[in-house]
């Protein structure tokens, strides 16, 4: 934000005031090199561990090298294991997501714009939301299996309970004042939901949709270890038990790189859709 | 003609914002309100708006009921209210969803060249400054061509030469189609530049003290002495009102009071 006011500013001391605005525009679209900063200190880090390990100063048995890591992963590439397992920790996620996401996102508005269903939808949701997730593992494994059905439940879970507080959050803070503008233009309750209700919950609910995207990588891994035969999680347990902590660090990034990579899906494919707010979101 | 015959409104925790409110205000008349903080301006525009009921009373637009929000009846509130989720366009088409897509361009382009933001139509609201946002909401209210146009205080916020530009452009905007207009401010010049005639407000409850006959020309001359006098009298019509219902020797801290707080 801060940055905005600045090239603001400048502008204005150019005495360009008119062309203000496109400039604005571009400086937002050209690439912030400083970005590459953040890359700084892991690459140096990897950089003296190689060196560490190559000029024999340690052993790197149980910290892997970089270069033993890396091979690890491409080794697991080639032969197309990775991308088995990952395809697999993929599917279980957008499944609980999309299953904890939807549930939420009704409950979540229900409660949030009808007072009777709050009354009484919410203090049990509220009440289950205080059970540690992880302990619906057994119940989980005892109703649905140990295969895909109970792995997906939980990540479900996981999602499900940060999206609807966000949801009926948001539907509650919305401002009576906006409320009131659609009164005085006579709105129906359709159209004043969908004019204004549902523009104004949205940023709140993507932020919502993130950390409930954000637990379902969380609870993958929980899923994977109660007994899996493929996916990351896997390859975490089955790197432990064979003595292998390059295999274990090698999948740790692959779902550092997968996390990484669908919060970006998540919160590019919607920017559109809440470019008018103010700034601050960019930085979350 | 906007009549409002008895009005009384008394909140549900007892405050009697409102008590026994007659008033006439012809077609194409501006009518400033004023008065003190707390006696009942407010309570009074969002009776008028529909947006809150009366306790006792009516209101009635050409003989018509009020009693609920009403496309003949406008309001332009203290704050902009403009939806950050729309371009300046789509803020000031907010209200004309009934209205073919052509002629929707039509009227908000005039009402945009009118305000003078004809070239942030494309912008959001929060890249405007206050007193455009101000004029956006008021454009917004003016597009839908109400019989009525309510003002809250819209300009309060603001400083003295945004004001002043502010008062042109609504002027022009009335210019147009002479709606009848109900004005609240805190600020006797303002109600005098405005205002074919001023009411003054009492409070506890809220009640009409007096109403004053401006009878100015327009366009009006502010240096001028006509509007001068009218300034005074305004003035004076308020210094009573805050000072008839106490006793004698509260007058002078009252008079003090009033003029620290005009
Ligand atoms: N929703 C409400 N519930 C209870 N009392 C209210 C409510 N709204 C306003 N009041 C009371 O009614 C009285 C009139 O309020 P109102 O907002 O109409 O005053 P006002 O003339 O607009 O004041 P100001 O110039 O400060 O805006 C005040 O005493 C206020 O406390
Ligand atoms: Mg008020």
């Amino acid at each position: 934000m801060t940055g905005q006011a600045e090239s603001q500013a400048w502008s204005s001391h150019e005495g360009a005031a008119a062309l203000a605005a496109p400039v604005l525009a571009e400086k937002r679209r050209a690439f912030d090199w400083r970005v590459l900063l953040g890359f700084f200190l892991p690459i140096l880090i990897a950089l003296l561990w190689e060196a560490a390990v190559t000029f024999g100063v340690a052993q790197g048995r149980l910290v892997p090298p970089p270069s033993r890591i890396l091979a690890t992963l491409a080794a697991l590439s080639e032969t197309g294991e990775l991308w088995t397992h990952v395809w697999a920790t993929l599917w279980r996620i957008l499944a609980g997501f999309a299953i904890g996401a939807a549930a939420g996102i009704v409950l979540g508005a229900l409660s949030g714009a009808n007072e009777t269903i709050r009354r009484l939808l919410d203090p049990t949701l509220q009440a289950l939301r205080a059970i540690p997730s992880i302990a619906w593992v057994p119940l989980f494994i005892l109703w649905l299996g140990i295969f895909e059905a109970s792995k997906v439940a939980l990540i479900a879970v996981g999602v499900f309970f940060p999206v609807y507080l966000g949801i009926a959050g948001a539907i509650l803070s919305v401002d009576r004042k906006l409320v009131e503008v659609g009164h005085v233009f006579r709105l129906s309750r359709t159209k004043l939901a969908r004019r204004i209700l549902l523009p104004a919950v949205l940023p709140e609910a993507l932020i919502a949709l993130r950390s409930g995207l954000g637990l379902g990588f969380m609870f993958v891994v929980a899923a994977e270890f109660m007994g899996a035969s493929e996916g990351l999680g896997y390859l975490l347990v089955d790197g432990q038990q064979m003595g292998k902590p390059d295999q274990i660090l090698a999948a740790i990034i692959a779902f550092a790189l997968l996390g990484k990579i669908a919060d970006s899906i998540l919160v590019y494919s919607t920017k559109p859709l809440v470019r008018w707010q103010d700034t601050v979101r960019e930085r979350l | 003609m906007l009549s409002l015959e008895h009005l009384s409104k008394t909140y549900a925790d007892g405050t009697r914002a409102l008590s026994d409110i007659n008033l006439m205000v012809h077609e194409a008349e501006i009518v400033g309100l004023i008065g003190g903080s707390g006696c009942g301006k407010t309570t009074l525009l969002r009776l008028i708006a529909g947006l809150d009921r009366a306790s006792a009373g009516a209101i009635r637009l050409d003989g018509e009921t009020i009693d609920g929000p009403n496309p003949a009846v406008g309001i332009v509130f203290q704050e902009p209210r403009l939806l950050p989720w729309l371009s300046v366009f789509d803020n000031i088409a907010f209200g004309l969803d009934n209205v073919s897509s052509a002629e929707r361009k039509a009227r908000v382009g005039h009402a945009l060249e009118k305000i003078g933001l004809a070239e942030h139509a494309k912008r959001w609201p929060r890249d405007l400054s206050g007193g455009q946002q101000q004029r956006v909401a008021i454009a917004r209210a003016f597009v839908t061509n109400p019989k009525v146009l309510l003002l809250d205080e819209p300009f309060s916020a603001l400083d003295a030469f945004t004001r002043a530009s502010l008062h042109e452009h609504l002027l022009g905007l009335w210019e147009e189609t002479r709606p009848t207009v109900v004005l609240v401010t805190h600020d006797v010049q303002e109600a005098v530049t405005l205002a074919d005639r001023a009411i003054v407000m009492q409070p506890k409850p809220g009640r009409i003290f007096d109403e004053l006959g401006l009878g100015l020309a327009r366009p009006r001359d502010k240096a001028g002495l006509p509007f001068e006098t009218s300034v005074r009298r305004v003035l004076t019509a308020l210094d009573q009102s805050l000072n008839t219902p106490q006793k004698q020797p509260q007058r002078e801290r009252d008079r003090q009071a009033a003029a620290l707080w005009w």
